[in-house]
C-alpha cells in the first residue's frame, strides 16, 4: 500500500495507529543509533518488512494476531498440522467447523478478516519441504514451535545465510534475525537471535535438557504409573504385535490401539489414570499448554520483533524467561556465543589453488597456525570426502585423496567444509570438529574475501 | 542492527546478493557431530561396523559384536543404529537384529541399556554405546530384565542359563521360542 516514497507522504490512518506512531515518532536514549523518529516509519514497516511466522499452534495464533496489530502487514505462516478438536481451548483463531483443516490456512484467513490491510500467506507444509531460498525473502523469522528439532532446523537455515568478511565480522546484509518463543505449562521463554552477534540456538542447545525417558525394563517389568503403561504399549507391545509396521502418532487408529493396550496393562497392574488424551500426551510428548502463558510469551516476541525492525528501543539481551508457577518471575539472561559454533561461527578461512588435492588440503590443516588439526576427516554438505577411520570408510574414501578439492567441491568459488581431528587446545591435543571456509584463488574473485559461510 | 532504512536500501541489491551459488542443503549439527564420532571410533576387537547405505549415510549403520568372553562367546550379534537429526541431544535408536536369548534384550530386539534411554547425555557418544553393548554380553544382568524368563533362569540357575544360551545360539528352542543359529 505505501509507496517507496512513503516517508514524504503523511502517514495513513493516524487515528487507528496512534499508539504505534508515538513509539516511532519520538527520540530517546535507548533507540538504535540509526533510528530516525518519524510516524512514517509505520507505513514503511508495513510495506517493506516481510515476516515469517513458523508454527500456527498455540503460540503461532497469538503471534499472528500480535504482529498484525503491531503494524506488520506482510506476513507468511508455515505449519504442517491440521486443526484438532483439542486445540480449540487456546488456539483462538480456530472454530469447531475448522477441525481437520490446515492451521496455517485458517489462521491466516481469520487474522486477515479481523485486521484490515494485513496480508498473510499460509504455507500448509513441513518446514523441510520448502527450498532454502524460500526463507531468504524474509527480514525476520518468528518462531512459535514446540520441538527442538524444528528450531534447530530453522536456526541452521537462517544462520546458513550469514556471511563473514575477511576479518570474521558478520556482513550485515546477510544477517537473518530470529525471535524464538516457547512455552511449557506455566513457563516460557522469548529470545532474540541475531546470527553472528548473539548466540544462535545451537550455541546454547544445552539449555534444552534431553527429554525424560523411562527405562525399558521398568516399562516391561515394574510399571508404576499410567505413563509407564502407555509407553509399554507404544515402545514394546506395538512392535511385538505389528512387526515391521512403523507406528504413526498422527494415525488415530494407531493411537486408539495404544490406548486400549495401555488400558489392559493398567488393569493388570492395578494402575489407574490411563485416558485417551493422556495417551496422546505421553506418546507425542505434549506438555499441557496454558493460553495465558502463550499470550505473554507471544506479546514479548512481537515486541522484540517490532523493536528489532524499527530500532525504536533496545532489544532484550538476549534470553527472557517467564515463570508463572510460583508467583510471577521474569528474568533476562545474557548468554554468550560459542565462538567455535559450527552453525553460526565464522569458521576458518582457507585459500586453495584450484589444483590443490584433498591430501594437500589435509596437510594444510595440520600446518595451519590457527587449526593444527592432525589426522583430519573431511565432510562437505553430507558428502564424506575423507574418513580416517573406521577402516571400511577409509577404504571407500581413499580414492578422493588424490583428487583436486576444486573438483570434489563441484567447482564452486567457495564452500564450507567441516573437519574432524585431533587439535591443540590449551597445550592439550583434544578431538575437535571445525568449520572451514574454503575459497579458491582466482575463482569468483569479487567475493574472494567474503567467502560464504556454512 | 536491522532497521527500516537499511531494509529499504537492501531491496535494490537483492539481485546482487543472489549471484552466488544456489543455497545448498545444510548438514545438520547432528550429522556433523556424528561424523566426528564415527571418524574417532575406537572399536573393541569384538566389534565391526558397516554402512549399508554407503559412505555418505552415517545416520544408519550396523555393528556386529562377536563376544570374546562370557556366556555368548562364539555368537555373532548385529545391532542397527538409527541416529536422529538432533543427535546428540537425543540418543540413537539401537535394536538387536539377531534374535537372542538374553535377559536385557527382548525377542523384538529392544535393548535395555541405561545410556540408550534414561541415562543418555549429549557428552556420550557412539563409542560409549558400543562399549555398553559389549558389556551386555560379558555381564548380562538379571536386575533389568526385558526377557523375564531368561532373567529368572540366570538368577536361579546360571548353569541352566549357560545351556540355554548355547542351545539358542546353535539354532534351537528354549521353551517355546525358536532362535535362529548365530554362531
Ligand atoms: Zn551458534
Amino acid at each position: 500500500m505505501a509507496s517507496p516514497d512513503a516517508e514524504q507522504a503523511a502517514p495513513t490512518e493516524p487515528a487507528r495507529w496512534r499508539d504505534l506512531d508515538m513509539l516511532l515518532s519520538r527520540p530517546g536514549n535507548l533507540v538504535a543509533a540509526s533510528f530516525d523518529p518519524s510516524p512514517t516509519l509505520r507505513d514503511l514497516l508495513g510495506s517493506l518488512v516481510e515476516v515469517l511466522v513458523v508454527g500456527a499452534g498455540g503460540l503461532g495464533c497469538e503471534l499472528l494476531k500480535d504482529l498484525a496489530l503491531s503494524g506488520f502487514k506482510k506476513l507468511h505462516v508455515i505449519d504442517m498440522d491440521t486443526i484438532d478438536v483439542s486445540n480449540l481451548n487456546r488456539q483462538f483463531l480456530f472454530r469447531v467447523q475448522d477441525v481437520g483443516k490446515s492451521k496455517a490456512e485458517v489462521a491466516a484467513n481469520r487474522v486477515m478478516e479481523r485486521v484490515s490491510g494485513v496480508n498473510i500467506v499460509p504455507h500448509f507444509c513441513r518446514i523441510e519441504d520448502k527450498e532454502i531460498e524460500f526463507y531468504s525473502q524474509f527480514h525476520i523469522i518468528v518462531l512459535g514451535l514446540d520441538s527442538i528439532e524444528a528450531r534447530s532446523y530453522i536456526n541452521s537455515v537462517a544462520c546458513g545465510f550469514l556471511e563473514y568478511d575477511s576479518n570474521d565480522n558478520p556482513l550485515e546484509e546477510t544477517v537473518k534475525p530470529m525471535v524464538d518463543g516457547g512455552t511449557e505449562g506455566f513457563k516460557g521463554h522469548a529470545r532474540v537471535i541475531i546470527p553472528g552477534t548473539t548466540p544462535c540456538f545451537e550455541c546454547n542447545i544445552w539449555l534444552f535438557p534431553p527429554q525424560v525417558k523411562f527405562p525399558l525394563c521398568t516399562l516391561a517389568e515394574t510399571p508404576r504409573t499410567a505413563a509407564h503403561c502407555i509407553e509399554y504399549a507404544h515402545l514394546i507391545k506395538w512392535d511385538e504385535v505389528h512387526p515391521g509396521k512403523p507406528f504413526d502418532a498422527d494415525d488415530a487408529e494407531h493411537m486408539q490401539w495404544i490406548y486400549s493396550e495401555a488400558l489392559k496393562r493398567a488393569e493388570l497392574f492395578g494402575i489407574s489414570g490411563v485416558t485417551y488424551s493422556l495417551t496422546q500426551g505421553v506418546v507425542k510428548n505434549i506438555i499441557p499448554a496454558i493460553a495465558s502463558t502463550n499470550a505473554i510469551i507471544s506479546a514479548a516476541c512481537a515486541l522484540e520483533a517490532f523493536k528489532l525492525i524499527s530500532g525504536c528501543s533496545k532489544n532484550v539481551s538476549n534470553y527472557l524467561t517467564y515463570n508463572g508457577l510460583e508467583g510471577t518471575h521474569i528474568k533476562v539472561t545474557e548468554f554468550v556465543r560459542d565462538k567455535d559454533c559450527l552453525v553460526c561461527g565464522p569458521g576458518t578461512l582457507i585459500e586453495l589453488d584450484t589444483s590443490s588435492t584433498l591430501a594437500e588440503f589435509i596437510k594444510m590443516l595440520e600446518e595451519h597456525p590457527k587449526l593444527r588439526i592432525s589426522k583430519a576427516s573431511v565432510t562437505h554438505e553430507g558428502n564424506n570426502l575423507y574418513m580416517q577411520s573406521p577402516e571400511v570408510l577409509e577404504q571407500m574414501t581413499r580414492p578422493n585423496l588424490s583428487l583436486p578439492m576444486f573438483e570434489l567441491l563441484k567447482e564452486v568459488p567457495y564452500a564450507t567444509v567441516h573437519a574432524t581431528g585431533m587439535a591443540e587446545n590449551n597445550g592439550k591435543k583434544v578431538s575437535s570438529l571445525r568449520k572451514l571456509r574454503v575459497a579458491f584463488k582466482g575463482v569468483g574473485a569479487s567475493k574472494m574475501d567474503t567467502a560464504e559461510s556454512s | 542492527m536491522i532497521n527500516l532504512f537499511k531494509i529499504k536500501g537492501q531491496k535494490k541489491d537483492d539481485a546482487a546478493t543472489a549471484n552466488g551459488k544456489p543455497a545448498a542443503k545444510k548438514q545438520s549439527p547432528g550429522e556433523l557431530r556424528l561424523h566426528k564420532d564415527i571418524a574417532e571410533l575406537n572399536l573393541p576387537k569384538t566389534t565391526k561396523i558397516s554402512f549399508p547405505n554407503g559412505k555418505d549415510d552415517l545416520m544408519n549403520f550396523e555393528t556386529t559384536i562377536k563376544p570374546d568372553e562370557g556366556y555368548y562367546v562364539g555368537g555373532k550379534f548385529v545391532f542397527t543404529f538409527q541416529v536422529p537429526p538432533v543427535y546428540p541431544h537425543e540418543p540413537p535408536k539401537v535394536k538387536c537384529k539377531t534374535k537372542v536369548y538374553h535377559p536385557n534384550i527382548d525377542l523384538e530386539g529392544n535393548v535395555c541399556l541405561n545410556i540408550l534411554r534414561e541415562d543418555w547425555k549429549p557428552v556420550l557418544n557412539i563409542n560409549t554405546i558400543v562399549y555398553g553393548l559389549n558389556l551386555l554380553f560379558s555381564q548380562p544382568n538379571d536386575e533389568d530384565p526385558l526377557n523375564h524368563e531368561a532373567a529368572a533362569v540366570l538368577r536361579d540357575d546360571p548353569k541352566k542359563f549357560e545351556k540355554n544360551v548355547q542351545r539358542a545360539m546353535a539354532g534351537g528352542y528354549v521353551g517355546e521360542t525358536h532362535f535362529p543359529r548365530c554362531v
